[in-house]
């Protein structure tokens, strides 16, 4: 049988399938639940939408080392420089699943590369904010991670079956994300006043931006209906914020810390905590291009890109190189 | 098997190819496909695989194959292609009736 494989069975292959029936067996895998995998018929909106959404994922997992980088050559300890590295390189690593994941649609790696630098596709708002004190380190793991992974659960049962095996792969390592972040928040809360204060102020500023990370409110997000539709999404963008506000409060009580939120209270009633409703004009602003940190972000990034052209350059010629020497070797 | 579209990889200036990765968990387990990655070549790849898939001892050995080397049967003629075991249930166990009080069967 092997050796039959690669014999074109094209033989037994009839006339190629109508477009009518691929989209029915497309409609028929969404339905049963079952996955889409890469060489699988699939309508041109549905592959345009997830290499968008998966392209702006990988491209927010490359641009979030950048807040928590800046610390790691001022990290208070050995400890906490080796934890904060292994972090930033998960961030990295998490960037590269989702390439590999959006190239199986069909995209270019370096075409995508370029829209990130050219500002041609966005990535997550909530790293265009600054990260003053190492407290922020703390509050990103715990918001921004905690943020993440209400959105990130979900999506391992995505109906893309490689953009789903990567958020599997993904969400394992955040635990550890999050994870290290209220540790160190806790850490914090046994010093000082002053380091106590630090804390406080780093969930102050932070707290609002990570509430806007589960984008505009449903009556405003005129994707998701479609997305929700083809299970890429499973979940609406309220139904994440609520799931992450009511995941947050006891972590901030346990905590010792004000969520800055004078609306913020348990609803017996629902079954969940009511809450004010975040600014989504800035939400708007800073995905535009006037945050905090955006300039600064995507100057640091094309520079990265720049700098490492020689050593990219290098390796290619490189293997170009090796290559001709063993075909010589072969043919000698 | 192969996560790629299957297209001939002609590698325009400064792209490197594209590899598939395959991680051994544990000895006794075959490798497994985890994914894919770029490397400019053989050795590049498995040091890559082993710091983008392996950071948690997920694995004791890695494979890496060019993508381009993946040969794959196409989903359009799945059903022709893999008909020919669709109708031979003499293949599986159930398909035999031997009496409850036989042991050992």
């Amino acid at each position: 049988m092997p050796s039959s494989a690669s014999s074109s069975p094209g033989d037994t292959a009839a006339a190629p399938p109508r477009e009518p029936d691929l989209q029915a067996h497309f409609d028929r895998t969404i339905a049963r639940d079952q996955r889409v995998e890469p060489r699988d018929w699939m309508p041109e909106g549905y592959r345009r939408t997830l290499i968008r959404q998966i392209a702006q994922h990988a491209h927010s997992e490359i641009i979030g080392m950048q807040p928590e980088g800046a610390w790691i050559t001022r990290a208070p300890s050995l400890r906490r420089k080796a934890i904060l590295f292994a972090k930033v390189q998960d961030e990295a690593g998490h960037g590269l699943y989702l390439y590999s994941a959006a190239e199986t649609l069909g995209a270019d790696r370096d075409d995508l590369t370029d829209r990130l630098i050219e500002g041609r596709q966005k990535y997550s708002s909530i790293f265009n904010y600054p990260t003053p004190t190492f407290a922020d380190v703390g509050v990103i793991g715990w918001f921004v991670d905690g943020a993440a992974i209400c959105n990130q659960v979900p999506l391992c049962r995505s109906s893309y079956g490689p953009y789903a095996r990567a958020m599997v792969r993904v969400c394992k390592e955040e635990s550890f994300h999050q994870r290290q972040g209220y540790e160190l928040l806790r850490t914090m809360m046994t010093g000082t006043q002053a380091q106590r204060d630090m804390v406080q102020d780093a969930v102050d500023r932070w707290w609002w931006p990570s509430l806007m990370m589960f984008g505009p409110p449903d009556d405003d997000s005129p994707n998701s209906a479609q997305s929700m539709a083809w299970r890429i999404k499973r979940h609406s963008n309220d139904e994440l914020r609520q799931k992450f506000v009511d995941m947050t409060v006891p972590q901030a009580e346990k905590l010792g810390v004000t969520l800055p939120d004078p609306e913020l209270k348990w609803n017996e009633e629902r079954g969940h905590h009511d809450f004010g409703t975040p600014d989504f004009s800035e939400l708007m602003r800073v995905i535009k291009g006037d945050g905090p940190c955006n300039a600064e972000r995507m100057a640091r990034r094309r520079t990265a890109h720049e700098e490492g052209a020689w050593v990219r350059e290098a390796a290619a010629a490189h293997a170009a190189k090796q290559a001709r020497r063993e075909e010589k070797e072969r043919a000698a | 098997m192969s996560e790629t579209r299957g297209q001939a990889h002609d590698h325009p200036k400064g792209q490197w190819p594209l590899y598939e990765i395959f991680v051994r968990s544990k000895r006794g387990l075959n490798h497994v496909h985890v994914g894919s990655l770029r490397a400019a070549d053989d050795r590049m790849a498995l040091t890559h695989a082993r710091d983008l898939y392996t950071r948690r001892n997920e694995g004791v050995s890695l494979w890496a194959v060019r993508s381009e080397h993946i040969v794959a049967s196409t989903p359009d003629e799945k059903d022709p292609f893999f008909e020919p075991s669709g109708d031979k249930v003499y293949r599986h166990p159930t398909f035999y009736d031997i009496p409850a009080d036989v042991p050992h069967i």
